[in-house]
């Protein structure tokens, strides 16, 4: 079953189609992959199916249903979860204030509930920690819950980046360059953690530049160049893609 | 957490509550009264400036609307003062939310472009119908709090005490909503507006909620003042009016719960103190903002945290 299919996906800024006519389909459960060229399209893609960008046309299609247009936060609220590139954190917030923000969309206390701190609202409040310190213990920094976001390591962070995207249970998880900056003891630490959150029914699609990752990880990878589709497939076929190559490296 | 931190409630209060028995005359009781209403109003403009983060210039208006629902549903209708607060209170947030729906589409610097018009044009209403409110002239005789059970508000030390009172509950209420979800989604919104929509957090619901609990914390210090005060005219909504309060809120530290009660009671105790020297005491706080914001633009708040960070290091 498709988890999230686009058809026709595109975004232009002014006369740049950052994102132009995309079909992709990423089957439920499966680790998917998008690579492609500096300025390729591929966090436009992201935002679009996340909801962050309204597209210029096409249409979005989440677990059966047209989400086209939905604004972020009701994306986020169906089930789908997001890093973004740069490493993006509640800075001056402890860790586990970071995943309890990522939790707030399962409660419905509100200002009321605040001012006479009522029953419901430490129920909530009970749910919500035990759900921030499971998800911090999915990804290894259960001893970090009370340090601040910003004290923690450019690892670390973003595998709080992950536990935040992961406590609300999403059923679709994006990573926008989940390597980048870390070294390679670390990017197989990462890459058993993606395993496992996988592993957990979760399906993720990231994108990637460290192609030793992507060929490891993912099963079905899709090429992005000058915002088009070139490619689609496994990561064999993928490797030895005439379109990929020439992208890549270009013209013979 | 520090000892500084758990006994700072206590002592505060034990502080409010003497201040009013050590002041030696009627003149600076009042000025205590109107320190704790305008410390209410700073709390307020901090929901929306220090917990989401986004700074609205409009306050003074909403000030003004709380002042005069209580003094015109008073003189004109008949409306006992302890009827007229919440009327007033409900009805700036109200205006609130209102405001709030159509500002908060703008961000940063046009946000604030846009509320410091909003309250201005509150400021210039206020000033021009004359029929509703006497324009220059203002509101005269204001009825003060009437007595509940056998406690009466009618000498000044039982209405610096009333206003000390809602202060704490003001302070509470704050407390309350800062350490709740609701305050965290604000951290949130403050912090980042696009993660906070990736984790599925309905941004303009957040800030909108801020705006109105502010506008609402505005309008009850205007209540207050209207009543305490028992005339109000149309330089109570001036544009001054946000300005200094905002200057208490980074004083004491945008985003600390107490922070902008201590800097009202520097800043506004500070300006009684130089009241004789008229207009150039805007010269002393003019040098006095650009080298808080040069060297401390985290505020009292700021400061004792920091220092609280080094001295658990060392």
């Amino acid at each position: 079953m498709m988890l999230l299919e686009t058809h026709g996906l595109t975004k232009a800024f002014g006369g740049l189609r950052a994102v132009e006519g995309v079909d992709h389909q990423v089957a439920a459960g499966s680790i998917t992959g998008i690579i492609g060229p500096n300025g390729a399209g591929k966090t436009t893609f992201f935002n679009l199916i996340s909801g962050a960008l309204p597209p210029t046309s096409g249409r979005i299609v989440f677990e059966g249903e047209d989400v086209t247009r939905l604004p972020a936060h009701q994306m986020a609220r169906r089930g789908l979860a997001r890093t973004f590139q740069a490493t993006t954190l509640f800075a001056e917030a402890t860790a586990i204030e970071n995943v309890l923000v990522g939790y707030r969309q399962q409660t419905k206390s509100g200002l009321w509930d605040a001012l006479i701190r009522s029953g419901r609202l430490a129920r909530e409040e009970r749910e919500a920690h035990d759900a921030a310190r499971v998800a911090l213990d999915l990804v290894g920094l259960a001893g970090y819950a009370d340090k601040l976001a910003n004290s923690l390591t450019q690892e670390q962070q973003k595998r709080l980046a992950m536990a935040l995207a992961l406590v609300a249970r999403p059923r679709l998880l994006l990573l926008d360059e989940p390597f980048a900056g870390i070294n390679a003891e670390q990017s197989r630490g990462l890459i058993a953690l993606i395993e496992r959150i996988a592993a957990g029914g979760v399906t993720v699609c990231l994108i990637e530049h460290q192609m030793q990752a992507v060929m490891h990880l993912c099963q079905r990878i899709m090429v992005l160049d000058y915002g088009k589709k070139i490619a689609e497939g496994t990561p064999d076929e993928i490797r030895l893609d005439p379109a990929v190559l020439e992208a890549y490296l270009g013209h013979k | 957490m520090s000892s500084l931190k758990r006994f700072a409630p206590g002592v505060a209060l034990a502080a409010g509550a003497g201040l009013p028995l050590l002041v030696p005359n009627e003149y600076y009781l009042q000025i205590l009264t109107q320190g704790y209403v305008f410390a209410i109003l700073a709390c307020g403009l901090n929901v929306i400036v220090g917990f989401a983060g986004q700074l609205s210039l409009a306050h003074a208006g909403f000030f003004g609307i709380g002042a005069y629902t209580v003094a015109l549903l008073a003189t004109k209708a008949g409306v006992a003062f302890w009827l007229g607060l919440p009327a007033g209170i409900i009805v700036t947030a109200a205006f609130g939310h209102a405001i709030g729906s159509i500002c908060l589409r703008s961000k940063g610097h046009y946000f604030s472009i846009f509320t410091l018009a909003v309250g201005l044009i509150i400021h210039i209403v206020i000033q021009k119908w004359e029929s509703l409110t006497h324009g220059h002239v203002g509101v005269i005789g204001i009825p003060g709090p009437g007595s509940i059970g056998p406690i009466q508000f009618d000498s000044s030390i039982a209405r610096s005490y009333l206003a000390l009172a809602f202060l704490a509950l003001t302070l509470v209420a704050t407390a309350r909503l800062l350490r709740s979800p609701v305050g965290r989604t604000l951290m949130a919104v403050r912090e980042s507006e696009p993660l906070a929509a990736a984790v599925g957090l309905d941004v303009m619901a957040a800030k909108r909620l801020a705006f109105t609990v502010s506008a609402a914390l505005a309008g009850l210090a205007g209540g207050l003042y209207a009543g305490f005060i028992g005339f109000l005219g149309p330089e109570s909504s001036n544009v001054e009016v946000t300005f200094n309060s905002l200057l208490y809120v980074m004083v004491g530290g945008m985003g600390s719960l107490s922070g902008p009660v201590a800097g009202t009671f520097i800043v506004y105790g500070l300006s009684q103190v130089l009241q004789v020297l008229q207009e150039y005491q805007m010269v002393i706080f003019g040098l006095g903002l650009v080298l808080l914001i040069l060297f401390m633009p985290t505020g009292l708040a700021g400061l004792i945290r920091s220092w609280s960070i080094r001295g658990r290091r060392s």
